[in-house]
């Protein structure tokens, strides 16, 4: 019974960077925006969070404030990517695979330049502790599971009703799924296209940002080069696989950290079997789930991927 | 308009392409309080300092040509190989096990056999992507990443497991690396004193190849038809499906072969890192290159010499060599963005009347 509470409370835990970088992946995607740079965002954005605490504390306790803080700097930097990318495949209309990956390469190296000058070598933060919720913590099994995880885990699950009210119920969120279904109508019906794109990748990268410095600040406590090792590229497929319905991905994300604990629980109990393949899982249905989930290729946006050009009749 | 207004524009374009690359990686060196101009001039110029330098320049060419050759046909036939590292993983691996099998073999049946060996199983792993995206449309873009992670933890294993040196299990170190290959497998080095080998000559040779089949046959026309618009090579008669498979087949085993070189110019055996990020380096290469063998040589030699110029800016400005990563990301974003700039005729006008107006008033 043990082992099963530390399986899935560990699973909602690392749950969270996927779920978040994925909320925002699927507000870009939602207004068109296909953003593979996502992986970049998110390693830039696990250097900021640990470095604006590191910076004051040196490792050591630092007040809670700055842990806030460090989760802000992300978010502001992921924005900021988001609208270098936007810049790129919007203003510019560059294919935005190819962009993705240049997006990508640009995150991880700078977050590791950064990360050699500020830091150095190998120092933990004391990060975001837990915050058990007071009562219902103390439920049995449902209770270490749900309740006793960090303020983030919370809020990023709070984030799924949140982001489904805003795409579907705010006529910001209307706006949106116009310009990523019929750019061209909502262009005839006068939503600034261009506006409306630069903000949802805004919006994107701020919780891709996010995402990052969950990792940083909350799962590893530190930062390394290999922080996020593809979760942003796995956020982008979980996406597909919720089928751009916030509780889908939610879902896609539990079930993807409970093959990523997996890996966890092998090393841990010392099972004899070699851990490479327990690491491969969660690559391997990725696969898979994009393989033999055929209803992904029909519900998506249908400007997904589609740069917008006023000028040109289609 | 007049063709020297075309030609003045154009220039333009591209010297503010270059710019616009550089101050985006002076925004990272002002940020880390490197001294920008000294940085970009010893990852240029510091690596052409002596014949030992140059020649590790070289060295590196050879992989990142012969990957961006297969990524340029790969992304010429309208599919994204952003695989190529696991696929080059794959070829050592391949490589690896065939020179481990028949060591005893003579150099001029092992040598194009473990070459083989490599360039199939670099193939077979740019197959899997290249049937999904044919067969159920699984976008190449997130499938290639997967198998990269994948390809790496694979070959993490057989390095620790079936091919592990005996030596390591004697000593204990545990190092993960296979054995030292037999010197019949060895590609010749043939500049004294560097580790320049004969794997320049493959690469050279595979471009000229390459060149000929995309342009000069049925087969490389019909290719670039698929990838250029996927409709009318349709109505046109061109199997499109089987054109990605090929080029995905040909692209992973294009990537599988420089894995092969490495490990039979350079390496000699299967250590961890090999790889290194030469898969993601090859795809800017193809792109700087304009997706043609003749640009990709000397785009390769370029990036070659940006790897090189980032492992001497830690000691020369202290700037450490993930810089040229970021060089490498805004390279791309800049490429990208360029083109979309250059191809559109209705801004070049615009910007024709607004300077001839100004010129005749």
């Amino acid at each position: 019974m043990n082992i099963i509470v530390t399986v899935l409370s560990l699973a909602i835990s690392s749950s969270v960077a996927l779920l978040l970088a994925s909320i925002g992946e699927m507000i870009n995607q939602r207004a068109g925006i296909f953003n593979l740079g996502c992986e970049g965002i998110m390693s830039m954005g696990a250097f900021l969070g640990m470095l604006v605490p590191y910076a004051v504390g040196h490792g050591g306790d630092t007040p809670e404030i700055f842990n806030f803080l460090g989760l802000l700097a992300a978010m502001a930097m992921g924005a900021l990517l988001g609208l270098f990318f936007a810049l790129i495949v919007v203003t510019f209309r560059a294919p935005q695979g190819i962009a993705g990956i240049g997006l990508q390469m640009f995150g991880v190296g700078a977050a590791g330049t950064l990360f050699r000058h500020f830091v150095g070598g190998t120092q933990s933060v004391p990060g975001i502790t837990t915050a058990p919720v007071p009562l219902l913590s103390r439920i049995p099994f449902a209770g270490q599971i749900f309740f006793s995880q960090n303020a983030l885990v919370y809020l990023a699950f709070l984030l799924v009703p949140l982001s489904w009210y805003i795409l579907f119920k705010t006529p910001w969120g209307l706006e949106v799924r116009a310009v990523g279904t019929h750019p061209r109508a909502a262009d005839s019906i006068g939503i600034n296209v261009t506006r409306i794109r630069y903000q949802s990748l805004a919006v994107g990268g701020a919780l891709a940002g996010l995402a990052g410095a969950y990792l940083s600040l909350c799962q590893a406590k530190m930062f390394s080069d290999s922080i996020v090792s593809g979760r942003g590229f796995i956020a982008v497929a979980l996406v597909y696989f919720g089928h751009w319905q916030p509780v889908k991905i939610m879902w896609g994300a539990l079930l993807f950290s409970l093959a990523q604990t997996f890996q966890t629980i092998i090393q841990s109990y010392g099972i004899n079997f070699p851990y490479e393949f327990a690491v491969m899982l969660p690559y391997v249905l990725v696969i898979v789930v994009l393989a033999f989930d055929r209803e992904s290729q029909r519900l998506g946006p249908t400007a997904l991927g589609v740069p917008f050009d006023r000028e040109i009749r289609t | 308009m007049t063709n020297q207004f075309k030609f003045l524009y154009k220039t333009c374009i591209v010297l503010l392409a270059v710019l616009a690359t550089m101050a985006m990686g002076a925004v990272i060196l002002l940020a880390i309080g490197a001294p920008v101009l000294k940085t970009y001039a010893v990852i240029v110029f510091d690596p052409l300092k002596n014949i030992g330098l140059i020649s590790e320049v070289l060295i590196r060419t050879i992989p990142l040509t012969i990957i961006a050759l297969g990524i340029a046909v790969a992304y010429r036939s309208g599919i994204i190989n952003i695989g190529a590292e696991g696929q080059m993983a794959m070829g050592i691996l391949a490589t690896t096990a065939v020179a481990l099998a028949l060591p005893d073999l003579p150099k001029p049946l092992l040598l194009p056999l473990v070459l083989i060996a490599g360039i199939a199983g670099g193939a077979l792993w740019g197959a899997i992507p290249g049937l999904l995206k044919a067969k159920l449309q699984v976008s190449e873009l997130l499938s290639t990443v997967m198998l990269n992670y994948i390809a790496e933890q694979f070959y993490t294993f057989c390095l620790r497991k079936p091919f592990l040196d005996p030596a390591e299990m004697t000593t204990g170190s545990g190092t993960p690396q296979s054995m030292r290959l037999t010197k019949n497998i060895w590609l010749t080095r043939f500049v004294s004193g560097t580790r320049l080998h004969t794997g320049i000559f493959i690469a050279i040779g595979f471009a000229i190849v390459i060149y000929l089949l995309l342009w000069k046959t049925p087969f490389g026309y019909k290719m670039r038809a698929a990838g250029s618009c996927e409709r009318a090579a349709r109505y046109g008669g061109i199997n499109v499906a089987k054109y990605l498979v090929i080029a995905m087949v040909l692209s992973g085993g294009f990537a599988g072969l420089a894995g092969a070189v490495e490990i039979c110019g350079v390496h000699h055996r299967a250590i961890q890192g090999i790889t290194g990020g030469y898969g993601f380096s090859a795809i800017v290469v193809a792109l700087f290159g304009g997706l043609h063998p003749a640009g990709i040589i000397p785009a390769a030699f370029f990036f070659g010499l940006l790897l090189v110029g980032g492992n001497m800016t830690q000691n020369a400005v202290g700037v450490p060599a993930n810089m040229v990563q970021v060089l490498q990301g805004v390279i791309i974003l800049v490429i990208v963005a360029t083109q979309m700039i250059l191809s559109n005729t209705y801004l070049m006008e615009r910007i024709w009347r607004k300077t001839h107006k100004e010129a005749s008033s």
